[in-house]
């Protein structure tokens, strides 16, 4: 309902975003600290160990943790300073109600009257309108517990079929090209196998600056003599040293992946035995590939012929290799035909399942993997399961000890919530760990829609930019405030440890959803003490599913440094790599490594198809969002951060100088970038590391400065991810 | 306690991703907290991601100390320069301008000359540097030889450099391509050259698309 406060100086000072810098609470902590925790970095998907200093119930500063084997104590500039949102002057200590009266826009209340409301509120909605009327939107840097939780809460106590979560915008694509070629969507392999590689193949993944602890692992493969292949529309840092760089035009990765496989089943550089014994579906996808000649891919894909023909070559006569591929080929409206290409040159070439033949898609989100399997999703159940399954409803039913049929059926994807917002359907809206506000493109659509809801309660530890909209706000928990489980990006079940209680009238979050539930007066299933006992129920409702994580224990976690899951029983170890050739999964039963009742792996035909906003005379430019190194996804905690709000204080352009000066623009000038959706003023850097084509602008910023002011709302068919990564802009200088 | 002979410092810039992270954890560290010793700089942002580490190299005989008028440089018998003591330091600047390597900082506020110190308070109790432990793609790294000769196939070390006439050799290492090796670094041999970075062309964003291209076009 509400429109977001004023920016009064007011609002900015009890709400920020103020930088943090370290105070001299922070600074005199040589052995003056009461314990260092042991847990994990909050930020991305490789959840990279770390220790956390605690004084007084204060995260006070970080000690590097070298004992967890994926990182060996190494972090990003991120994970260093994390530690300065503990003690936040933005940190949110009280439930607030939205008050125009109050200076700051919003007025402090009780913790229980503001839960009491809310539920008067979802009742009344859900009363008038049914009860798909109030949805929810969840997000993936929640642990596992509450992802758990989240999707409960909606088909059991709030009875809705809308929920969907900001996976939506980063694993989707991926993870279904996954699911249709492997039956199962998790990274394939443990990253111990990149170095055992004799081509490592970086497909759209800046991973220096996304996930930068992968660098030594491709590093490591470089000096033990792997050839390093980038498919970028920027040489980003990876690629500056990379072996063979081929810079593809956005939104053409598909023609390349089926150009290269053109060349390998020309050449013979696949493996016949593999592809007969594993695999089904390739005769049709060589008949498709054969259109794609290295003249034809080059003319898509913008990369030359002899590039072409050389990475083929490489790729087709390796005997062990890893790819790897992130959001670059999955932010499409064809993402999951990109990711489908991905793993056809991968089957073709028989490499997977194997020590050093591995592939991957590089999570993005803390708990993108984890956060993506137990049912936060609109078409999903724990354990992966189907929601319209009959067999799946039944089992989760029984765990939930409801009736099947009251569990609701398929909903619809994060933003066709909004479409259905705009079509009154939707009328009230529960949302945590999620600023679609920021990150969802095309957002002045998204804050109208806001502005549009009856009812609107967030959920937060700051008060994100969505959150300004909202009606309610309950104070949330902080990563070091809890515990739970998190799945990292190699398939790794963690444990995150509780460093200190949430401050002041803060919750943990899964306490806050049970309330909510009991206030609502539909408690049942809502009583747990504990992660733990939440974790407990989501072993047992993801026992048989594909991910299995029933002989997991916190204890295990612990005992072991991580868990791979699938772990089906006390005594499984755990499965670092999957589909080895004697492997058994309840799917195929023993007939095959792969999860598909026969066994095999599905190659899949994966039409090129050129992205939904193609340039023309009027827009002639391509834009393509990422990230930067030293900010996270919409900005909520690291621009927050003070030593990281300095290192990339704000959005740049980037151009090549042969646009540039074609647009008589230096570095430093203020330009204008517009697009059919918005417009945005910044600064320009000038630098020959872009396709003379394309321009880049990261996205963590909100309101004026907001890259997803300009991007496109069209979405991939089958998995829903917007096409942050093309869509078409002109460019000038500011007059 | 000394820092053990056995570990060493590495720099190896052709890993470094430019991500601050040794920046940000510099300035973590207890015996100057708040305050980040490393540099750490694009070569030329405007052609290239290519970013430099610079840390102190420990030098043997540090020109820092040298030219120290108050005698306030110490290096301890590990081989570690330490900062300026503070009851001495009367910042000169000297070590500043006379560091081939421009490490030292000189911190105006406090009237100090501050410097890495290969975290002395870590090091020297067994533990790794700050900046070489969070290096994410071991750019820095904190180890014995043996450790970097099995990990580093492609590059070597070497700790003796050349500024003009004046030979320097470091405790810390810097790794060389194998195919570069040389006995020293010859730091500024091409200062005399044309700024050439200037002319770098990364073509394989503008190239010919085609093989035949040349052909066409003639």
């Amino acid at each position: 309902m509400a429109n977001a406060p004023d920016q009064t100086s007011l609002f900015v000072d009890r709400f920020g975003p103020h930088p943090a810098y370290a105070t001299e609470v922070h600074l005199e902590t040589s052995g003056r600290i009461d314990r260092l925790v042991s847990t994990h970095c909050c930020f991305c998907g490789q959840q990279c160990g770390i220790n956390l200093k605690v004084r007084d119930n204060a995260v006070v500063g970080f000690e590097p943790r070298e004992d967890f084997p994926f990182n060996e104590g190494k972090l990003c500039p991120k994970g260093v300073k994390r530690y300065l949102q503990g003690m936040h002057p933005d940190r949110l200590l009280s439930a607030f109600e939205r008050d125009d009266s109050s200076p700051s826009g919003f007025r402090p209340m009780t913790y229980e009257r503001a839960v009491e409301r809310v539920a008067a509120e979802i009742d009344r909605i859900q009363r008038e309108h049914g009860p798909d009327a109030f949805a929810v939107l969840s997000g993936a840097s929640l642990t596992t517990e509450k992802t758990y939780l989240m999707g409960k809460f909606a088909r059991v106590c709030l009875k809705t079929r809308y929920i969907d979560y900001n996976g939506r915008l980063c694993m989707v694509s991926a993870g279904a090209g996954n699911k249709k070629a492997f039956g199962i969507d998790r990274a394939a392999n443990p990253w111990s196998d990149i170095p055992k590689a004799e081509v490592v193949w970086i497909a759209g993944a800046n991973v220096a600056e996304c996930a930068p602890i992968t660098t030594s692992y491709v590093w490591q493969a470089r000096e033990n003599g792997a050839r390093i292949v980038v498919v970028d529309p920027r040489i980003t840092p990876i690629a500056r040293t990379c072996d063979l760089f081929l810079p593809v035009k956005p939104g053409r990765d598909i023609a390349l992946f089926n150009g290269v496989l053109q060349l390998m089943i020309e050449n013979d550089w696949i493996d016949g035995d593999f592809i007969e014994r594993h695999t089904v579906g390739f005769d049709a996808v060589a008949e498709h590939v054969r259109e794609w000649t290295p003249r034809r891919t080059a003319e898509v894909t913008g990369i030359s012929e002899k590039a072409i023909r050389k990475a083929a070559e490489w790729w087709g006569q390796a005997s062990t290799s890893f790819l790897l591929h992130a959001r670059g080929i999955e932010h499409h409206t064809h993402g999951v035909q990109n990711v489908l290409g991905a793993i056809n040159m991968v089957l073709a070439s028989g490499r997977i399942g194997r020590e050093g033949c591995g592939y991957a898609t590089i999570t993005g989100q803390a708990n993108g993997q984890g956060g993506r399997e137990h049912g936060q999703k609109c078409d999903q159940l724990p354990g992966w399961r189907d929601i319209e399954n009959d067999e799946h409803r039944s089992y989760i039913a029984s765990v939930w000890d409801v009736e099947p049929e009251t569990i609701p059926h398929s909903g619809v994807d994060a933003y066709e919530i909004f479409r259905k917002i705009e079509a009154g359907e939707i009328r009230g809206l529960l949302s945590i760990c999620f600023n679609p506000k920021v990150s969802l493109p095309d957002n002045s659509f998204v804050t109208r829609m806001l502005e549009k809801l009856d009812f609107f309660v967030a959920i937060d530890f700051f008060l994100s930019e969505t959150a300004q909209h909202a009606d309610i706000v309950l104070p949330g928990s902080l990563h070091e405030e809890d515990e739970g489980t998190v799945t990292q990006i190699e398939g790794r079940v963690i444990k995150i440890n509780k460093a200190v209680d949430p401050p002041g009238d803060a919750r943990q979050d899964w306490r806050i959803v049970q309330d909510i539930a009991h206030a609502l007066g539909r408690p049942h299933g809502f009583s747990f003490e504990s992660p733990r006992e939440i974790f407990d129920e989501l072993r047992i409702a993801s026992r048989g599913g594909v991910a299995d994580y029933s002989g997991i224990t916190y204890e295990k976690i612990q005992k072991q440094n991580g868990v791979f899951w699938p772990c089906p029983g006390d005594d499984h170890p755990g499965t670092p790599r999957l589909f080895e050739a004697d492997s058994w999964n309840p799917v195929a039963k023993g007939s095959g490594p792969f999860y598909f009742p026969d066994g095999k792996a599905r190659m899949n035909v994966a039409p090129y198809t050129p992205p939904a906003e193609d340039v023309d005379d009027e827009y002639p430019l391509m834009l393509t969002t990422g990230r930067v190194v030293s900010q996270f996804l919409s900005g909520t905690q690291t621009r927050r951060i003070g030593p990281l709000v300095d290192q990339y204080p704000e959005p740049l352009c980037e151009m090549h100088p042969r646009l540039a000066e074609a647009l008589g623009i230096r570095t430093g000038d203020p330009v204008i970038v517009e697009s059919r959706r918005g417009t945005m003023r910044l600064p320009a850097i000038v630098v020959s590391t872009i396709r003379p084509d394309t321009v880049f602008i990261p996205y963590h910023w909100p309101g004026a400065r907001s890259a997803n002011q300009l991007t496109v709302s069209a979405q991939d068919p089958i998995s829903k991810i917007p096409e942050y990564k093309v869509c078409a802009v002109r460019i000038r200088k500011e007059a | 306690m000394p820092v053990p002979a056995h570990m060493e410092f590495f720099i190896d810039p052709n890993r470094c991703i430019g991500c601050q992270a040794c920046v940000q954890a510099c300035s973590e560290c207890d015996t100057h907290k708040g305050h980040s010793m490393i540099h750490l700089e694009y070569v030329d942002r405007s052609h290239s991601v290519q970013t430099a580490p610079v840390v102190c190299m420990h030098c043997d005989s540090p020109t820092c100390a040298e030219v120290c008028p108050a005698d306030a440089i110490k290096r301890t018998e590990d081989g570690v320069v330490q900062t300026a003591r503070k009851p001495r330091c009367i910042a000169c600047n000297n070590c500043v301008l006379a560091c081939p390597f421009g490490v030292p900082k000189m911190k105006t506020d406090a009237h100090l000359m501050m410097k890495c110190d290969m975290c002395y308070d870590r090091t020297s109790v067994g533990r790794r540097p700050m900046c070489a432990t969070v290096c994410p793609s071991e750019a820095l790294f904190f180890g014995t030889r043996e450790q970097i000769e099995a990990r580093r196939k492609r590059s070597a070390p070497t700790n003796s450099f050349r500024f003009g006439n004046q030979a320097i050799t470091t405790k810390v290492n810097m790794m060389l391509p194998v195919t570069a090796r040389s006995e020293y670094i010859d730091v500024t041999a091409a200062m005399g050259d044309r700024n050439v970075g200037k002319d770098i062309r990364f073509t394989v964003l503008t190239d010919a698309l085609f093989d035949d291209a040349e052909e066409r076009t003639v």
